[in-house]
């Protein structure tokens, strides 16, 4: 008897309706807004004569046009401000939960969804980003929908959508010290490239998942969409409920316990098949920097730079066969929904502490959420940054994005926590190097892309 | 949405892999520009130069493909951010046609919200393509047939019948399914007595 995958029993357990060949109409079960997009979803809602059906399943927040800089009441442009009123007002006229700037559980949409509990093991995810799949590390299927689907989904709660084919990506091994969740989650994109996800849902196991926290984790379900993969995703296990319970949306009592019998049905079974099957060793693994405009573009921290794209290249202001390591930065960026939860900060920060970062660089910590920042300012982190020589700022997208006027000067180097590395990305003509946090900590120490094996 | 059946255009080679929806629109476009204004902002990177001159090395300011309403792409177009706008920016500057070996997913299902048609082919056959608008700058698109038409050599492609249907008809996907809304209620109605939790977490925050 042959099993089904974590993937398949998630989806199954969604769908209301089979179109025909391979599409399925499946149910939504939360639907997160932000302020990019959302105004103006529920106001196309509203304005074809619409309802908005279960607003009870919907969050929003603001995060892509909020302005990061400390003490900030919103955007830093006029422009911003309207897209955020706007989510406001419509939010309220639909009766949908937002979490607004300066208040508790504003941040990171994709940051807040498992800190608050809103997404859940079991759960089918959706969001106007495409780093949605962050959230299959809870063991839930989520994904990033356009402008038109969210419309769809907000007036009906459910999706057409075609079921993908299924990739397990084993991640054997250890780590070894200075090499965290970033480097194993680059290291695969490299390795498969930035189409090898193309029409999967990937299911990421093997024990050096196992290992991780959850934090870590979602760190590798964000760059599922970097594989080409809408769907990543994680069996939930022990780590998972002990993040989970308590957190303020998360099910209590009976019902916790209705729902996590349920859930510890959903890891694939023993006998199920993939379509297709990867393994990454651990062990031998180093710290990965990308250094072109693909996160696919990426390699030991310690190796030279390859040759065969030379408008990427040309673009980066970099020469085939020099080594990565040495080349001088102006920028560093910790933050976006990839690395921006308190783990990130912690192993940012433990680089850093008692040190002074290079005198020519500029370098940002963007914490994902209020409860991220709050957090750390309890443990005291954000004086290690300070002291470093770090602007200690407000939670948002920010300097990943470049949606809210914070941008990387033209032709400026940053070593990035974020996902992406593509031309203009970070700002016009901007160079991005994606790193790990603690990467990214011993960069602005040297001054230059630095090994973080160094300062351990 | 407007109909799609046959297109017959003037059709342009984007050779690279992986051109990605940032690339296609900047965000800050996305944020600030009315939805049918975006198409002078398509390729901003590539299509102008810093001082804001158009890049004369560009292939779609080319005067033979200026006009494109074909686009023969290479692998995993599109790829990245989900941003709509990134259609909105082709269909802003006459694109209706994308060609590719593969499609970024997010954006591949945003054209077909918009009536612009994304057909999937062999690497080979697009390779094929791009050689044939280098020297012959158009094509044709049968999507009745299921067609490219590159000279008189007929090439087929695939599509779910769903959306063609769509594409043809002209459909409204949310009119579609707000047809089946007594299925969608009994099968919420059934889903809240298995998975109770997750309609009773909602809003009540300890």
């Amino acid at each position: 008897m042959s099993g089904r995958t974590l993937f398949e029993k998630i989806w199954e357990a969604h769908r209301i309706a089979e179109l025909g060949e391979g599409v399925d109409l499946i149910h939504v079960d939360r639907h997160l807004q932000h302020d990019l997009g959302g105004g103006k979803a529920l106001a196309e809602v509203r304005s074809r004569g619409l309802r908005v059906r279960n607003p009870e399943l919907t969050y929003a927040t603001s995060d892509h046009v909020v302005s990061s800089a400390p003490g900030r009441s919103g955007g830093a442009y006029d422009w911003a401000n309207a897209l955020i009123d706007s989510l406001r007002l419509e939010t309220r006229r639909a009766g949908i939960r937002l979490f607004d700037v300066g208040e508790d559980g504003q941040g990171i949409v994709h940051v807040i969804g498992p800190e608050l509990g809103i997404t859940q093991p079991g759960l089918t995810v959706v969001c106007g980003d495409s780093h949605t799949c962050t959230n299959g590390a809870l063991g839930e299927v989520g994904f990033g929908i356009g402008a038109s689907e969210i419309v769809h989904v907000l007036a009906t709660q459910t999706l057409e959508a075609r079921r993908p084919k299924t990739l397990r990506a084993r991640f054997e091994g250890s780590r070894a010290p200075g090499v965290h969740a970033k480097d194993m989650i680059l290291a695969l994109v490299g390795r498969i490239g930035a189409a090898g996800g193309v029409g999967y849902a990937v299911e990421y196991a093997g024990e050096a998942i196992r290992a991780l926290d959850m934090e870590a984790r979602l760190t590798v379900c964000n760059l599922s969409i970097e594989l080409g993969a809408r769907i990543g995703m994680i069996a939930p296990d022990e780590t998972t409920y002990a993040f989970l319970r308590e957190r303020p949306f998360a099910p209590r009592g009976a019902l916790w316990d209705q729902a996590l019998a349920w859930w510890k049905t959903l890891p694939s079974d023993p006998q199920a098949k993939f379509d297709r099957e990867v393994e990454l060793d651990c062990d031998a693994l180093a710290p990965q920097v990308t250094w072109g405009t693909s996160p696919e573009d990426v390699i030991d921290v310690d190796g030279r730079i390859p040759g065969g794209k030379p408008d990427a290249l040309a673009y980066m202001g970099l020469a085939e066969g020099r080594p990565l390591a040495g080349t001088k930065i102006d920028r560093v960026f910790i933050g976006s929904c990839t690395n921006s939860r308190l783990s990130d900060l912690r192993a940012a920060s433990a680089v850093l502490k008692g040190r002074k970062m290079a005198r020519h660089v500029r370098a940002w910590v963007v914490p994902g959420s209020m409860g991220v920042k709050r957090a750390a300012e309890a443990e005291g982190l954000h004086e290690t940054f300070l002291a470093a020589g770090f602007e200690w700022r407000e939670p948002g997208c920010s300097l990943c994005v470049g949606a809210n006027g914070e941008l990387v000067e033209p032709e400026a180097r940053c070593v990035s926590t974020s996902n992406r590395n593509f031309v203009g990305r970070q700002g016009p003509r901007a160079r991005t190097h994606l790193a790990s946090p603690a990467t990214a900590a011993a960069s602005a120490l040297a001054g230059e892309i630095a090994d973080v094996r160094r300062f351990l | 949405m407007e109909k799609f059946t046959t297109l017959e255009g003037i059709a342009a080679p984007l050779a690279a892999a992986n051109v990605d929806t940032d690339t296609i629109i900047r965000i800050e476009r996305c944020a600030r520009t009315p939805k049918n204004e975006m198409g002078p902002w398509a390729f901003e990177p590539l299509r102008y130069l810093p001082d804001g001159a158009e890049n004369p090395d560009f292939v779609l300011n080319q005067p033979r493909y200026r006009g494109a309403s074909i686009l023969v792409c290479g692998e995993n177009f599109g790829c990245g951010s989900s941003r709509e706008m990134a259609v909105w920016a082709l269909a802003g500057m006459g694109v209706r046609c994308v060609i590719a070996p593969s499609f970024g997913e997010i954006f591949f299902n945003n054209c077909f919200q918009n009536g612009l048609l994304a057909v999937r082919l062999a690497g080979e056959a697009v390779a094929r393509l791009q050689a044939f608008v280098e020297a012959t700058p158009r094509l044709t698109v049968d999507l009745e047939r299921q067609q490219v038409h590159a000279g008189s050599e007929p090439i087929a492609f695939e599509i779910e019948p769903l959306r063609k249907r769509a594409l043809i008809e002209g459909l409204d996907p949310i009119g579609v399914t707000l047809l089946r809304e007594a299925g969608i209620a009994a099968w919420q109605a059934r889903d809240r007595s298995r998975r109770p939790w997750v309609y009773a977490a909602s809003d009540s925050p300890r």
